[in-house]
């Protein structure tokens, strides 16, 4: 209250409108929804900045961002309307600006510490991020990115997703040589397969990465490490490894039915319409087809992907099955609202049973009970409880499975003495530092499925210990450490 | 207080304005599909990355390009880094432009001295027949291997191999490991008819045995190469180890027959892929009640234990697209 008071600025109390294409009319195209902000918005938005100092008692927006950016001085540049600068302040902390400006869950993140949003709606910082990355890569020439004179170490980054390009780029910076290995034909990881076009159009992630390869950075796409390479001859050319494999292993229900033919992973849905662009089809030649009714599992933001796309692959219908209630569901608010709006059928409080299959083995139907609330389990959610007896049927010619993602095994699988935890991730210390000397990891492969954000903050942190590392501080956590880290978790 | 007043104060009116002015002109510019500079996606900077298909290494050369029949193709590709990790039983998954689908092919070759791998695809569908259109000096867009276990190569004593159709040049490469590793290996090739048998000759150099089936007769038996199997096993020959690649209908009726001897038997399956590195689960298959992997636990599997049905099945998804495709692009040339 007392803050506010001393500063006689009239705050507007909401957030500039971001403009969006209409539901009715999105909904038959992969064009982005947001169509983004102009000049004079971004800068009357970045007014809206209390430009707060951080304290050691005073949280303010940059206590929220994993990645660190300065968030209060890239403002103040909008503000000033200078663009370069305050692009180059995000550049300075965060490689994939335009990426993160789209798919970052501010709201409890920056935008959730900022001191505005205490009272009025918090000043958007993603927008601004986005639009400032947009502003960048229409405005900037061709040509290379500079970069201080070559260090002389090689390092080698395996998986070029978010963790791995966030390693990429804090390297080369530092001017040290980087190679990313990348198993598919494309760099980017999740933000290429994963993330659907009108969240994220693919020239926006293959911009970011050319930004890269314009500082140096060599990438070799159809390259997959623990065929063509193991770490350990890697180890042989390149001072040290950074792992950023991801969490690629789709999770099954394991319910009767699941090979019938029109079930298919998230994965494997979002891979062949992103990747591979079988919205396209027959102009791309892989083929997707999704039937009057797709019934999705799951109620991440991965499920939201799933069943948005679907309706823009011409289903009847879309409707996501989830085992608890809206509160629960655990896609950022934002997608759940998009999803709504464009007419995703939430069925909620419901899990799968049985898939029913025609003759031919694919999928009709699918059997489901109703569940309620129980008693709180050890995440603290309360635990969905069958209701007997209520089961019922849902006709369906395509189900997704989208109840989560594993670790990769393929690189821990090749590296024999790299310690993994029960859950198949790759043990490592706050720095991301292996029980394998000169071997980091970092992103969905040490955490386990999470936000393309997290995984660029933990790429953040294993860059800087990678950094010191090759220059000469060679200290490493003992034996024990990650002996006990793979039991623990 | 003052906090409560501000709250309640409408937003300023020019800002308003000015907002909803560039919203419309937002929206206008974006009505019109050749001016989305809003939407970032210019080829800018990225001009140049955009033009290789947002490839930064080179493609793949094709080095030589030759018809074993009619509709089957064989390509050596200069890819010296596969090459040189390549093992018998492994495959590759292959992208022929940047608009193609990725397709799994089994290596018939490779060769770390010329650094070339060398692939064989029956030209069934759109992107074989691509492939079959291709000629030396041609580049492929994407190819990404070694993928899949390797077979796994001992002395198990008498092995008979056995392949039909588009699975003998897969076979080639696998006998010749068998060979190495100091089998017997008793060698049973198919096909329609004589036309279409392949890497005989090959195949011949480096059997102790070998068999050749035609289903009309026109070269060797008269009839399939299960009828040959039958006839080992009915002579009390004793055999080691089976291993079948050619159509599913062939294993299967391969692992029948050996299933009441317990002759182990292997078998490399080809189902539907999109990755090929284990990520999306589209080549599920069924052994033993159990769902695995066709390209990280596979491409071989024991074949008393595969659900041949299913993968039958599952490999007939996407025939209507399928034969769309293939319309499509023998109309368009």
């Amino acid at each position: 209250m007392a803050e506010e008071e001393k500063k006689p600025k009239k705050i507007v109390p909401k957030k500039y409108p971001m403009p969006e294409q209409d539901p009715k009319e999105r909904i038959h195209n992969f064009n982005e929804v947001p169509i983004g902000q102009d000049a004079q918005t971004a800068i009357a938005e970045a007014q809206r900045c209390l430009q707060c100092k951080r304290g050691p008692n005073r949280k303010v927006c940059m206590d929220g961002c994993p990645v660190e950016i300065d968030i209060p001085r890239f403002i103040k540049q909008v503000q000033l309307g200078n663009m370069a600068e305050a692009i180059k302040i995000i550049r300075e902390n965060q490689n994939l600006p335009a990426v993160c400006g789209r798919v970052c869950p501010y709201e409890n993140q920056c935008e959730g510490f900022c001191v505005v949003g205490k009272k009025n709606e918090p000043v958007g910082i993603g927008r601004l991020e986005r639009y400032l990355a947009d502003w960048e890569r229409r405005e900037q020439k061709h040509g290379k990115i500079d970069v201080p004179p070559p260090t002389g170490k090689k390092v080698a980054v395996v998986g070029g997703g978010p963790a791995g390009l966030t390693v990429a780029g804090d390297l080369a910076k530092l001017g040290h040589k980087v190679t990313v290995f990348e198993a598919l034909q494309y760099c980017g990881g999740v933000l290429i397969y994963g993330i659907p076009e009108f969240r994220l159009p693919k020239e926006i992630v293959r911009a970011e990465v050319d930004y890269l390869s314009r500082m140096g950075v060599e990438i070799h796409n159809d390259y997959v490490i623990g065929k063509l390479e193991t770490v350990d001859e890697l180890l042989k050319s390149y001072d040290a490894v950074f792992i950023g494999t991801g969490a690629g292993l789709p999770d099954w229900t394991n319910l009767k039915g699941e090979n019938l033919n029109g079930i298919m992973s998230a994965n494997e849905f979002l891979t062949r319409v992103n990747l591979m662009k079988a919205f396209k089809f027959p102009e791309y030649d892989t083929p997707i087809r999704v039937g009057d009714r797709v019934v999705t599992i799951g109620g991440g933001n991965v499920a939201m992907d799933c069943a948005r796309t679907s309706l823009r692959l011409g289903c009847k219908e879309s409707v996501i099955l989830y085992r608890r209630s809206d509160a629960e569901l655990p896609a950022r608010r934002e997608e759940i609202h998009h999803a709504k709006d464009e007419g995703v059928r939430f069925e909620l409080l419901a899990a799968p049973l049985e898939f029913i299959g025609d003759e031919q083995g694919n999928v009709k139907q699918v059997k489901a009970i109703r569940m309620q609330l129980g008693e709180p389990d050890a995440s603290g959610r309360r635990r969905p409880v069958k209701i007997p007896g209520s089961e019922f049927i849902i006709d369906a010619q395509t189900v997704l499975i989208a109840i989560g993602q594993s670790p990769n095994p393929l690189v821990p699988m090749t590296t024999p003495d790299l310690k993994t935890t029960k859950e198949g991730t790759i043990a490592v210390d706050e720095n991301g530092r292996t029980s394998k000397i000169g071997v980091f990891a970092g992103g969905d492969i040490a955490s386990g499925a999470a936000t393309v954000i997290l995984a660029m903050g933990d790429g953040k942190r294993a860059a800087k210990a990678l950094h010191k590392f090759i220059m000469g501080e060679r200290t490493w956590p003992a034996p024990e450490v990650f002996e006990k880290l793979s039991c623990e978790m | 207080m003052f906090l409560k007043s501000n709250l309640e104060r409408p937003f300023p009116s020019e800002k308003i304005a000015l907002h909803n002015r560039n919203v419309s002109r937002l929206k206008y510019e974006r009505s019109n599909p050749a001016n989305n500079r809003h939407h970032g996606l210019v080829p800018g900077p990225c001009a140049e990355f955009l033009a290789r298909g947002g490839k930064s290494v080179q493609m793949y050369e094709i080095v030589k390009a030759e018809k074993l029949t009619p509709d089957v193709i064989k390509l050596e590709i200069k890819a010296p880094h596969i090459a040189r990790k390549a093992k018998a039983g492994q495959f590759i998954m292959v992208t022929p432009t940047e608009h193609g689908e990725r397709v799994p092919l089994t290596m018939a070759d490779f060769s770390p001295e010329k650094g070339t791998i060398t692939i064989a695809a029956l030209e069934v569908g759109k992107t074989t027949r691509q492939l079959g259109r291709m000629k030396a000096g041609d580049q492929l867009f994407s190819l990404v291997g070694p993928l899949g276990l390797p077979t796994h190569l001992k002395n198990y004593g008498n092995v008979v191999s056995i392949g039909g159709g588009i699975g003998l040049a897969l076979m080639y490469p696998i006998v010749r490991a068998f060979k190495q590793s100091g089998n017997h290996t008793i060698n049973i090739i198919g096909a329609k008819n004589e036309k279409l048998l392949m890497y005989e000759k090959e195949i011949q150099a480096i059997s102790d045995e070998f068999f050749i089936c035609t289903d009309d007769g026109s070269k060797g038996h008269h009839g399939f190469v299960s009828d040959v199997l039958k006839k080992l096993i009915a002579e009390n020959k004793k055999i080691d180890l089976v291993y079948a690649v050619g159509p599913i209908i062939m294993m299967k009726v391969i692992a029948n027959i050996t299933k009441p001897y317990n002759l182990p038997t292997i078998v490399s399956l080809n189902p539907i892929m999109v990755d090929g590195t284990g990520m999306c689960g589209s080549c599920r298959v069924i052994i033993g009640g159990e769902t695995k992997f066709g390209c990280v636990d596979g491409p071989e599997f024991d074949g008393h234990k595969v659900d041949f049905d299913n993968l039958t099945a599952r490999n007939k998804r996407y025939i209507p697209e399928e034969q769309n495709a293939l319309k499509r692009f023998m109309e368009a040339k």
